[in-house]
């Protein structure tokens, strides 16, 4: 199957990424011939199956409800890119 | 003593020589590095090479070496590769060493804590000796696909190592390294040891801790290991396997040592070979050395059986929907905000994360995360991911049936041997059949192994193991019994020789 200039933009904005005009046409074949190879999917008949999201087919465990974690903000946002007194800094969202 | 016959002799006599201190681990590390710093301009297989900070870890691992051997009995069990220098594939975080994941995002990344396996290496008293190239994000089966450039196969330079632990297969099958770890989401493991000539183990899904391994595809990652043989990858993985509460997946189970597994007998196991894997794609030099292999586990006493595994031919578009679709959902977390890569060029937040996400991923690791939004999106997740989550049932269970005729599965790892760099890079999806014999196995969880089984016109070729849940010990068994019977595995590629020893 092929995908429309549109939906590659949509799924890229979906995803959080730029994309230039200069990149769609060969993001736009890339994506196509791996959705072709996806699509060999449809023809298979799987009537009555149960996905499997997980091997295993266990649930998730539970713990006992108390803190475990340490206090290590310090370490952690040494290598956040822009902090000021124990905050992520992001551009302003709300004038 | 010469130093060198030991750097190759594999894991147990070195681990001897440093118990009875008749070497030092200081002596060791800097022998590997001094190999490292000849080899790997060539090959290009370590991201991250730190001589200053292995030898004070070396350093401290001779200090503990010192007083166990003054206090007998003291820590010797515990420390099952005190003073071994290990290279890590650069997806573990390790405190204070920088982990890229092959990644432009991560190149600043200095990790802040320890994975759950690089915890169980330093309590068994190894050390850090590199950080091993990978394909971004373990995303590829070649590593062409790196931030930090391809690595190279040591047995032909102009090709690739497999991937996407291709640096870590490279650095083992090139003498950098006794043992390396590696991660194996669709064949990452198996298929570079496969391409590389090295042994490799691929766990149960559950065995080894995902926590601080960054995440791929996490229903189908799973941590392993490199090493010259498979009595070394059982030490390894005695090391490196057991519960670890902060990865939910992770489970507790008490299995005998898998080290109790090797120098035994395999005479009656009963081997399956899934007839869909000798098919048309199947290439004449990697079929005539599995089947020599195959012939060699009978010439043992095993029972080759036959098994059908029909819904195997399905793995790989199942794959490229359920993979995609994880990747998507693990790597939004690199934003440009808490860690990694952000942008110079930014007037508002979603022009910030959009940026600093284009300009830290890479074009494959582009293209899955797209694919992954596109098959979650609202009218496509019903006909992709859920359809391929049907199929992914009926490849777990397929090898269930089959594992009622058999007690291990044996076949080829790849199609093909290693392809040339650069041959697969004008369509994408012409990498991912690479992966068809290795996919389906982490699909249904389970473990699988690669061992040298020969050459094909002068490049290894592997044979896979595959076994029940939780039977690593039975591949282990099974793979060093044929290691005992043959030495492809102690073949050293000529490519190098005079280069690192």
């Amino acid at each position: 199957m092929s995908l429309s200039e549109n939906e590659v933009r949509r799924v890229a904005r979906l995803s959080r990424l730029a994309v230039t005009a200069a990149e769609l046409p060969q993001l736009q074949q890339d994506l196509s011939r791996i959705l072709d190879l996806a699509a060999q999917l449809q023809a298979i008949d799987t009537t009555g199956v149960t996905p499997l999201a997980h091997p295993s087919g266990a649930g998730a465990p539970l713990r006992n409800d108390h803190v475990t974690e340490v206090d290590r903000r310090q370490a952690f946002q040494a290598v956040a890119p822009q902090t000021e007194r124990g905050l992520y800094l992001v551009p302003k969202v709300i004038e | 003593m010469s130093l060198q016959p030991l750097l190759d002799g594999g894991l147990r006599p070195l681990v001897q020589a440093l118990a009875r201190r008749s070497v030092s681990a200081t002596e060791v590390a800097q022998a590997y590095l001094d190999r490292i710093a000849v080899a790997n301009p060539l090959l290009n297989a370590l991201i991250t090479v730190d001589p200053a900070a292995t030898l004070r870890e070396a350093a401290l691992a001779d200090t503990r070496l010192a007083s166990a051997s003054t206090t007998p009995g003291s820590g010797s069990a515990a420390a099952a590769l005190a003073g071994v220098p290990i290279v890590h594939k650069d997806i573990f975080c390790a405190e204070g060493w920088r982990t890229t994941c092959g990644s432009r995002m991560l190149d600043n990344f200095i990790a802040p804590y320890d994975a759950g396996v690089i915890e169980r290496f330093k309590a068994a008293g190894a050390t850090t000796l590199a950080r091993a190239n990978m394909d971004e994000f373990a995303m590829g089966s070649s590593n062409e696909h790196s931030w930090y450039g391809p690595v190279r196969n040591p047995w032909d330079l102009q090709r690739v190592p497999g991937g996407s632990s291709g640096g870590s297969a490279a650095c083992v099958a090139a003498g950098l390294a006794p043992a390396a770890t590696g991660t194996d989401t669709g064949g990452s493991i198996r298929q570079p040891a496969a391409w590389c000539g090295v042994s490799g183990i691929k766990p149960t899904y559950g065995r080894v801790s995902r926590y601080g391994m960054i995440a791929y595809a996490s229903s189908l990652d799973q941590g392993g290991a490199f090493a010259r043989s498979a009595d070394d990858l059982a030490l390894l993985l005695d090391v490196m396997s057991g519960h670890d509460v902060r990865d939910s997946t992770s489970v507790a189970r008490e299995d005998a040592p898998f080290s109790a597994s090797v120098g035994r007998d395999v005479r009656g196991l009963r081997v399956g070979i899934p007839r869909e894997w000798f098919g048309t794609g199947l290439s004449a030099g990697v079929g005539a050395a599995v089947k020599a292999a195959l012939a060699q586990l009978q010439a043992l006493g095993c029972e080759l059986v036959d098994v059908s595994l029909p819904a195997s031919s399905h793995a790989i578009p199942a794959y490229y929907v359920i993979a995609p679709a994880e990747a998507s959902s693990n790597l939004s977390r690199f934003d440009g905000v808490r860690f990694g890569h952000r942008t110079a060029d930014y007037h508002d937040l979603n022009e910030l994360y959009e940026r600093s996400r284009a300009e830290g991923f890479g074009a494959e690791v582009k293209r899955r995360i797209l694919i992954g939004s596109y098959v979650l999106s609202h009218g496509y997740y019903d006909a992709y991911y859920l359809q391929a989550q049907k199929v992914r049932r009926l490849i777990a269970n397929d090898f269930a049936l089959a594992f009622e005729s058999c007690d291990l599965i044996a076949g080829p790892v790849t199609p093909e041997s290693a392809f040339m760099l650069g041959s697969n890079s004008s369509d994408p999806t012409s990498m991912y059949l690479a992966d068809i014999y290795t996919i389906p196995v982490n699909l249904a969880g389970l473990p699988a192994l690669s061992v040298p089984a020969g050459f094909d016109a002068g490049l290894p070729v592997g044979l896979q193991l595959v076994g029940p849940w939780w039977q690593e010990g039975r591949l282990l068994q099974v793979a060093d019994a044929y290691q005992r019977s043959t030495d492809w595995h102690l073949q050293r590629p000529a490519a190098l020789k005079g280069e690192g020893a």
